[in-house]
């Protein structure tokens, strides 16, 4: 059953709907952006400065130690980011359509 | 070279207690309806090993090590794109799909667009991404069994263990079952790191071995000279066929630039052509991982929304250190193991994983054969539980949907469950069929061909349908079987070509770039598919769902509104 205190109108009406999806991509694409620039820099960094990247680093080359090792932390780092802003981002809308009077409703 | 005792009881090991825990806990669960309402109640780490648990295949258990040993540096593109690609479906796929309430794509597909047609095309897709998916996963059992009985065929372990795994879920066993899953993590997890800790305690450290390859940056032929290094080398000599420290160790080596090299191009020329493979090898894998959602049937078995993203950050953690340990095995097989250079297909480098430990026989009496036989048991694991769960939704697809709703719509259950177990018969012969015929191809190379498929089919249709309102569903369709079939041909040609079906070589020598762009569709096939479908779905505006608010709200708006159960309310009547 749908909780009793919230506001119907408000949660059916075109701009509901539009800061809903506004919100939730513009999070998806920061945090998307944050790792895809991460990951096609990588190529560009391989083509153009090879030599830095075959720099040893405990017997690792750079680029392997980047790719190998270093990028799963980062991945989680990310998707920790993203995970605690999109709980508090749900909340957030949970709490724009909430009516303020917490009294049910007849149904 | 015999069968070694403490191997084989690891492997017999592992495929009972999979088919018993399977039939065990089938039992426990009669139907769907239990396993789900069951489900709800799992816990966050449970389930988050169950996901990781389905998630690795034989590709990753043995593939990624296999690819690593013979290209190198290149094939770490693979783990990092398979963990990439699930936050990929994370941040754009996996919350509202949930919200919506479709466990698979074809659910999603009719339910997006009310349109029973539509779920019937996404079900022929389910079906060909399904089969380029088994093909890696009967490589590794053929692979497996031909690693344990020295003398067995190549053919003759695939058939076998298909028959097994199909005959299994035939009976009813291995539903995708949290618990087995969840323990078949575990099994993984640990047969790929503790042989790694051990091997690299004897024999030296990740980044010494590495060290072992003393290249200079490609750009710079001249110094190579000086890799005749004076000290003390303690990896025995590589075989003529393996690529040179240079090559191996640096970006754009042989699986990037096999193409360019084919038709003549130096070193030098080749990587332009290289630096684009390597941009679509990143994008089929990461929107190919978004496009595989047989994964995101467990995010409903998380109680509630916010469960079912704790449960994500740890299936990211869980697969994310497994997925460092693989490479490591190709490192390792490079400087203790180069014989298996000299190998092909079934005995080539995709085995490294599981004959690598052995060496350590020589120091340590038994322990080597221990350690392998836990590898061989990962193996099962990783391949078992993949095939498994394909033949489930594959069957599902073909019983289900075309027989229960195509063919037969008013079948009682009785000629339903019969027609589950042929479909299953059907399926599994088919997998084994193709399986026997890839021997020579890379476990790890077939799988990112099935996921530039997924992605030039499923995660545009997904991405799409999620996050823009103006789609039909002719737009949807189109897209969809344009860029997935597209894909799917030009994959289908090079892979004839390199089996002697088609006599394509001298083409492919003479259009080095075709060749790329065939082999690793995803740089074009995605965005083709995205174009049309915006394209046709601006043409046949007047299609729009009418409801199509009401299910942006249900796809976009917290799950604590309840907005799933209304809309199920208002469409209760059908």
């Amino acid at each position: 059953m749908p909780p009793d205190n919230i506001d119907q109108q408000k949660v059916h009406s075109e701009e509901f709907l539009r800061r809903l999806m506004r919100d939730q991509l513009k999070l998806s694409i920061i945090c998307a952006a944050g790792f895809l620039s991460a990951l096609l820099a990588l190529p560009l960094l391989n083509f153009f400065l090879p030599g830095l990247m075959a720099t040893r680093i405990f017997g690792f080359t750079l680029s392997w130690l980047i790719l190998g090792i270093l990028f799963f932390p980062f991945v989680w780092v990310i998707s920790y980011i993203f995970i605690k802003r999109s709980i508090a981002l749900e909340e957030n809308e949970a709490k724009f359509v909430r009516t303020s009077d917490r009294k049910p409703q007849g149904r | 070279m015999t069968i070694d005792p403490w191997i084989l009881a690891f492997s017999a090991f592992t495929v009972i207690g999979t088919i018993w825990m399977g039939f065990w806990s089938a039992r426990k669960s009669k139907t769907a309806h239990d396993f789900f309402v069951a489900g709800r109640s799992v816990s966050v780490g449970w389930n988050a090993s169950a996901i990781s648990g389905e998630y690795l295949s034989a590709a990753s258990f043995m593939g990624v090590a296999g690819m690593v040993m013979s290209v190198g540096y290149d094939a770490l593109w693979y783990p990092v794109c398979y963990a990439c690609g699930y936050l990929f479906l994370l941040l754009f796929i996996a919350g509202p799909l949930r919200r919506f309430g479709a466990y698979t794509v074809p659910d999603f597909a009719e339910g997006r667009f009310d349109s029973p047609i539509f779920r019937k095309i996404a079900v022929v897709f389910v079906l060909f991404i399904g089969f380029f998916y088994t093909m890696p996963q009967m490589k590794g059992a053929g692979t497996t069994l031909a690693y344990i009985f020295p003398g067995l065929p190549y053919w003759a372990g695939v058939v076998l263990i298909g028959a097994v795994i199909t005959l299994n879920v035939a009976l009813g066993g291995m539903k995708g079952i949290t618990l087995v899953q969840a323990v078949q993590y575990w099994v993984k997890m640990f047969a790929i790191s503790a042989p790694i800790f051990v091997l690299l305690a004897v024999y030296g450290g990740y980044g010494k071995q590495l060290d072992e390859n003393q290249a200079v940056p490609a750009p710079n032929p001249t110094a190579q000279v000086q890799t005749a290094a004076p000290q003390a080398s303690l990896r025995p000599p590589l075989p003529e066929n393996a690529p040179v420290d240079a090559t191996w160790l640096n970006p754009f080596g042989p699986l990037t630039t096999k193409a360019a090299r084919a038709s003549g191009l130096s070193a030098e020329e080749a990587r332009p052509y290289s630096l684009l493979y390597t941009y679509s090898l990143i994008i089929a894998l990461v929107c190919g991982t978004a496009g595989l959602p047989h994964i995101l049937v467990r995010f409903y078995t998380n109680p509630d929304g916010a469960a079912a993203k704790r449960t994500t950050m740890w299936v990211m953690i869980l697969i994310g250190v497994f997925y460092v340990f693989p490479p490591i095995f190709g490192v390792l097989g490079r400087n203790l193991l180069p014989d298996l250079y000299l190998g092909v297909g079934a005995k080539g480098t995709d085995k490294v994983v599981l004959e690598l430990p052995r060496i350590l026989n020589e120091k340590y009496g038994v322990l080597g054969s221990i350690l392998s036989g836990i590898t061989c048991a990962g193996a099962f694991a990783a391949f078992m539980s993949t095939f498994s769960g394909l033949l489930v939704s594959m069957t599902g697809a073909l019983a289900h949907d075309v027989y229960g709703r195509m063919l037969r719509p008013k079948s009682s259950p009785m000629e339903r469950m019969l027609a589950f177990r042929i479909s299953a018969v059907i399926v599994g012969t088919v997998a084994i069929v193709l399986g026997t015929q890839v021997e020579q191809f890379e476990i790890n190379f077939m799988v990112g061909q099935a996921f530039a498929i997924a992605a030039a089919s499923y995660f545009p249709l997904l991405f799409m349908c999620v996050w823009w309102r103006g789609m039909t569903m002719k737009g949807a369709a189109t897209g969809m079987l344009g860029g997935g079939l597209l894909a799917m041909i030009t994959i289908s040609l090079t892979s004839f070509s390199d089996l002697g079906l088609l006599g394509l070589k001298d083409f492919w020598a003479a259009h080095p770039l075709l060749r790329i762009l065939s082999e690793q569709p995803a740089i074009w096939a995605v965005p083709l598919a995205i174009t049309l479908m915006i394209i046709v779905s601006k043409l046949t505006k007047r299609e729009i769902p009418t409801d199509i608010r009401m299910k942006m709200l249900v796809l976009h708006a917290p799950e604590t509104l309840g907005l799933k159960q209304e809309y199920i309310q208002e469409h209760g009547g059908h």
